[in-house]
């Protein structure tokens, strides 16, 4: 039936062609129409049934992937997945590298602020500089080698080269297999915070392939093909989409982590059109891509998020605005207060993000950590938007206003400041014109700076800008990241400068930072104590302003498969991203089910 | 003959030189350093982060100084290397823009030629229809006026979107393989007509109007009027109207390439279609400047080398160059 009505739309399109080509361009038709004619077999596989009768098309023999097997994914990748790397120790390899293929020691879920042991059975301190790690046994390669303690410790010992870009070994002493299940790892001064980051992000590589390739080529090795112990194994790639298949022998099925979908089918990133088009026709089933103006498809039904109302999505990272410390008047902390209390957060939330984000905690901790949030001393020292009193801490602090209206330096110098964001981000353009224009408002004369994303960066890294937004940490396990990002310090090289960007110096600060990185994971009481002595600090002298909650931008088709993360359901990140398959969003393939059988 | 080849190949090879060298120079003037954008991506740790943008400068050559990045250049362009994509993980620009182009090329190549071709046919027609031409005209201009990505985003809203014949994106259907069976042909070719059809009709629009305007102008000429007087057919007239006419259609389409390019550029854009606007997106989006400068030089070279085939078939139609490349006069 379905067949025969779009025969007919079909053929009534190719008479609209021929009749547009007109009897001079006859000879062009017959081509044309035997194209449009061919299109007709394709179209039920290549087109699923629009967004209005949301049954899927059935596959059509000539599929290699059949619909209810296939798990179509977009979001992470910018460019020709035949022409990237599957090498899992490159900064951005292509998506499921680390995850889908090579696997980590633990998982960590951020939701429940919970690590799970996977590739290991247990990690554990059994003295204050000695980390000991069991491996899960009856794991195997996916060339069916054995998995054992000697791959863990080749894997820990691979750091020590400088391309592999770790920085393990400058507390890590010692990595050795003690039997084949048994890895002793030794440390001189232990960051336990960043080893528990390193033992959930760090893919286990196999000793047997890798020592081979272990010098500082390793990472030109494009690795398709990558042999590892994950759920999925590379399968093809071309122009715009690269094909994952599952692995049978993986050790998760007998383990109770059932992957539903035999074949993950992840497409390059394409226009905005293109990605909503797809997601409403059921051809893409997960898209991670921000799409503008998505609250309305979700209020309608068309698609679904993690939360069905605002914010829609689960939290990245917070965006900040960055203040440049070393200029006037930026480094007086009552100005950067005043900018603080300044700014029209809800504007940005409702007007430019409609609803899709949420305002962020004056302490800028994504709300993953909210346990080390002291409440009490966020109500007492916390801003909001208050423009009234943002005015009267400048007036206060001894700001006065010049004949045009504005507030001026202390030295009677005019105050313009400028605001930066990469051009292109349309959204972030959007935030910054709030911005300035809520500094306006209270009397801070500000304009935009245009700058593309290098140039933005390099002005960032050599201090050159006023205020800058910049979301350059992730969500992790620890806070201790943000802090680091907050107050690290000696500064850093300008050439090579990637925390502190707004060169806020408190040595008090950075001491109770590094004691944070010293405290082990289970000592969540030593952790709040820490860390609310940190938010005094951040609080009172307002380093850098948090701004918002970049949203884990995350839309799902109700069209092919159902049991996506939510909020009444699994409750895990349903994100793509490189760094999210180890955060859980694994556990996403086992709780999906097809629509059709 | 010889000269007049010679003369047009070294005007192109000082084109190449000059256009290569502005390619070249562009992307590093600009402010911003590839490697540490690469990096300020992914989340690498401070202390590990001088380590890699010393490994990164030195695989993209960019530790060297700046008169040795120049003839570098040069040097590896004559070996047919195009240097490394930044965002691709050092693949060389080379494999990347091949793997693209012939879908742009499979765009390409039909469009123009067919929507020349017939574009010319059907405008000569209508200059001698009233009818045709009282209905074509508006229609023409409309589609010759319209930019190429807004018909491009109606034609895939309507047949991809509410109509839901075509498939939206990609080069053939997410579910196949590729494989030498009819299914998979006609999954090529239905991803392929939307963005064709979308380039086509702006293309054809406007070679039709231009030629059914030159075609009155040509059946109104002296020689025309003279030849009817003779008793001619008005089929001979036609056919020699025709050939006339068809003269400025040839220039005007080396003039058009560029354009065509550029409109075939976002027509990927919209379509989702893997090719070299696609990639040239990309290489925009994660500021990879290799990428960008390899494809733009690919365009250059691609416009060079249509344009000369141009030249070499305007020889063949204008029977007055020809004759003045024996040193007869016209």
């Amino acid at each position: 039936m379905k067949y025969t009505k779009r025969l007919a739309v079909m053929l009534a399109v190719s008479s609209i062609v021929v009749a547009a080509c007109g009897s001079g361009a006859a000879t062009t038709a017959p081509s044309q129409a035997a194209a449009t004619a061919g299109a007709a077999t394709a179209a039920p596989a290549a087109t699923p049934a629009p967004a209005a009768t949301p049954a899927p098309t059935t596959a059509g023999s000539s599929d290699t992937y059949p619909r209810n097997e296939t798990l179509y994914t977009t979001g992470t990748m910018w460019g020709p997945p035949s022409d990237a790397s599957y090498n899992p120790l490159d900064p951005n390899p292509e998506m499921g590298t680390v995850g889908l293929v090579y696997e980590t020691l633990f998982l960590y879920d951020p939701i429940a602020d919970k690590f799970t042991p996977w590739l290991a059975e247990s990690g554990t301190w059994t003295d204050p500089t000695t980390y000991t790690i069991k491996t899960r046994s009856g794991v195997k390669w996916s060339d069916g080698t054995p998995f054992t303690a000697q791959d863990v410790a080749f894997t820990i010992g691979l750091a020590k080269i400088k391309a592999v870009g770790s920085n393990i070994w400058t507390y890590v002493t010692d990595a050795t297999a003690t039997d084949d299940s048994t890895v002793v790892v030794k440390f001189s001064d232990p960051a336990y915070q960043q080893w528990a980051q390193w033992t959930y992000n760090s893919p286990i590589l196999p000793k047997h392939v890798w020592e081979s390739k272990a010098n500082e080529d390793i990472l030109k090795d494009k690795n398709p093909n990558g042999i590892g112990t994950g759920p999925y194994m590379y399968k093809t790639a071309a122009q715009d989409r690269m094909v994952y298949v599952k692995n049978d022998n993986w050790w998760g099925i007998a383990a109770g982590h059932p992957v539903a979908p035999k074949y993950i089918v992840d497409i390059v990133n394409g226009a905005n059109n293109v990605a909503l088009g797809e997601l409403m026709q059921g051809g893409i089933d997960l898209s991670n891509n921000f799409l503008p103006g998505v609250a309305t498809l979700v209020d309608k039904g068309y698609v679904n998020t993690y939360y069905k109302q605002a914010p829609y999505m689960l939290s990245a990272n917070t965006a900040w605005l960055a203040t440049n410390d070393l200029k006037k008047p930026m480094d007086d902390a009552a100005f950067r207060q005043a900018i603080a209390w300044s700014i029209n957060v809800p504007d940005v939330v409702n007007k430019v993000y409609g609803n899709i984000v949420s305002a962020a905690s004056p302490t800028g901790l994504l709300p993953t950590w909210d346990k080390y949030v002291d409440k009490a001393q966020v109500d007492k020292l916390g801003f909001k938007y208050d423009p009234a009193k943002a005015a009267s801490i400048l007036d206060a602090a001894g700001y006065k206003k010049g004949g045009d209206g504005f507030y001026t330096n202390k030295d009677g110098s005019p105050i313009k400041l400028t605001v930066v964001v990469p051009t292109g981000w349309s959204d972030w353009e959007a935030a910054r014109d709030v911005i300035i224009a809520s500094l306006k408002a209270v009397g801070i004369n500000a304009e935009a700076k245009i700058a593309d994303y290098n140039a933005r960066t390099a002005a960032l890294q050599k201090g050159d800008f006023d205020l800058a937004v910049v979301n350059d940490v992730q969500l992790g396990n620890t806070p201790w990241t943000y802090y680091d990002f907050m107050f690290r310090q000696p500064l850093q090289d300008p050439a090579a400068k990637n925390r502190n960007y707004g060169s806020y110096s408190n040595a008090d600060a950075w001491a109770l930072t590094q004691q944070l990185d010293k405290t082990p994971v289970d000592d969540v009481a030593g952790m709040q104590a820490i860390t609310s002595k940190l938010q005094k600090i951040s609080l009172t002298d307002m380093p850098i302003i948090p701004l918002w909650y970049n949203g884990a931008w995350s839309q799902v088709s109700p069209v092919g498969w159902t049991g996506f993360p939510s909020e009444g359901g699994t409750q895990v990140y349903p994100v793509t991203w490189n760094g999210y398959w180890q955060m859980s969003a694994i556990d996403m393939l086992t709780q999906i089910k097809p629509v059709t059988k | 003959m010889g000269r007049y080849f010679g003369r047009k190949l070294l005007i192109y090879a000082l084109t190449f030189w000059v256009a290569a060298s502005i390619d070249w120079m562009i992307p590093r003037f600009m402010p911003g350093d590839p490697v540490q954008s690469l990096l300020s991506r992914s989340h690498v740790t401070p202390e590990a982060l001088p380590a890699l943008q010393a490994y990164y400068q030195n695989l993209f050559g960019l530790d060297q100084p700046i008169w040795a990045q120049y003839a570098n250049f040069w040097t590896s362009l004559l070996h047919g290397d195009l240097g490394r994509s930044v965002y691709l993980s050092g693949t060389a620009v080379t494999d990347v823009v091949m793997g693209a182009l012939p879908y742009t090329l499979g765009l390409l190549v039909p469009a123009i030629l067919l929507s020349w071709w017939s574009g010319n046919k059907f405008g000569a027609i209508a200059a001698r229809r009233k009818v045709l031409d009282n209905f074509f005209l508006p229609i023409g201009y409309i589609l010759t006026a319209m930019p190429y990505m807004w018909l491009a985003i109606i034609v895939a809203w309507l047949f991809g979107s509410v109509l839901g014949i075509f498939p939206l994106s990609g080069g053939y259907s997410y579910a196949m393989e590729p494989s030498l069976t009819f299914d998979f042909a006609a999954s090529v070719a239905g991803h392929w007509i939307m963005p064709f059809m979308s380039l086509f009709l702006v293309m054809f629009g406007g070679w039709a109007i231009g030629m059914r305007n030159v075609i009155i102008y040509e059946l109104d000429a002296d020689y025309s009027r003279y030849l009817g007087s003779l008793g001619a057919p008005s089929g001979l007239i036609r056919r020699y109207a025709y050939r006339n006419a068809l003269l400025p259609q040839v220039t005007g389409l080396a003039l058009q390439l560029g354009v065509i390019v550029s409109g075939a550029l976002v027509t990927e854009i919209v379509f989702g279609y893997p090719g070299i606007g696609k990639l040239l997106l990309a290489a925009v989006q994660n500021q990879d400047y290799f990428l960008l400068q390899g494809i733009f030089l690919f365009i250059i070279i691609g416009v060079l080398i249509a344009n000369f085939l141009v030249d070499i078939a305007y020889v063949y139609v204008d029977p007055r160059t020809r004759v003045g490349m024996r040193g007869g006069a016209a």
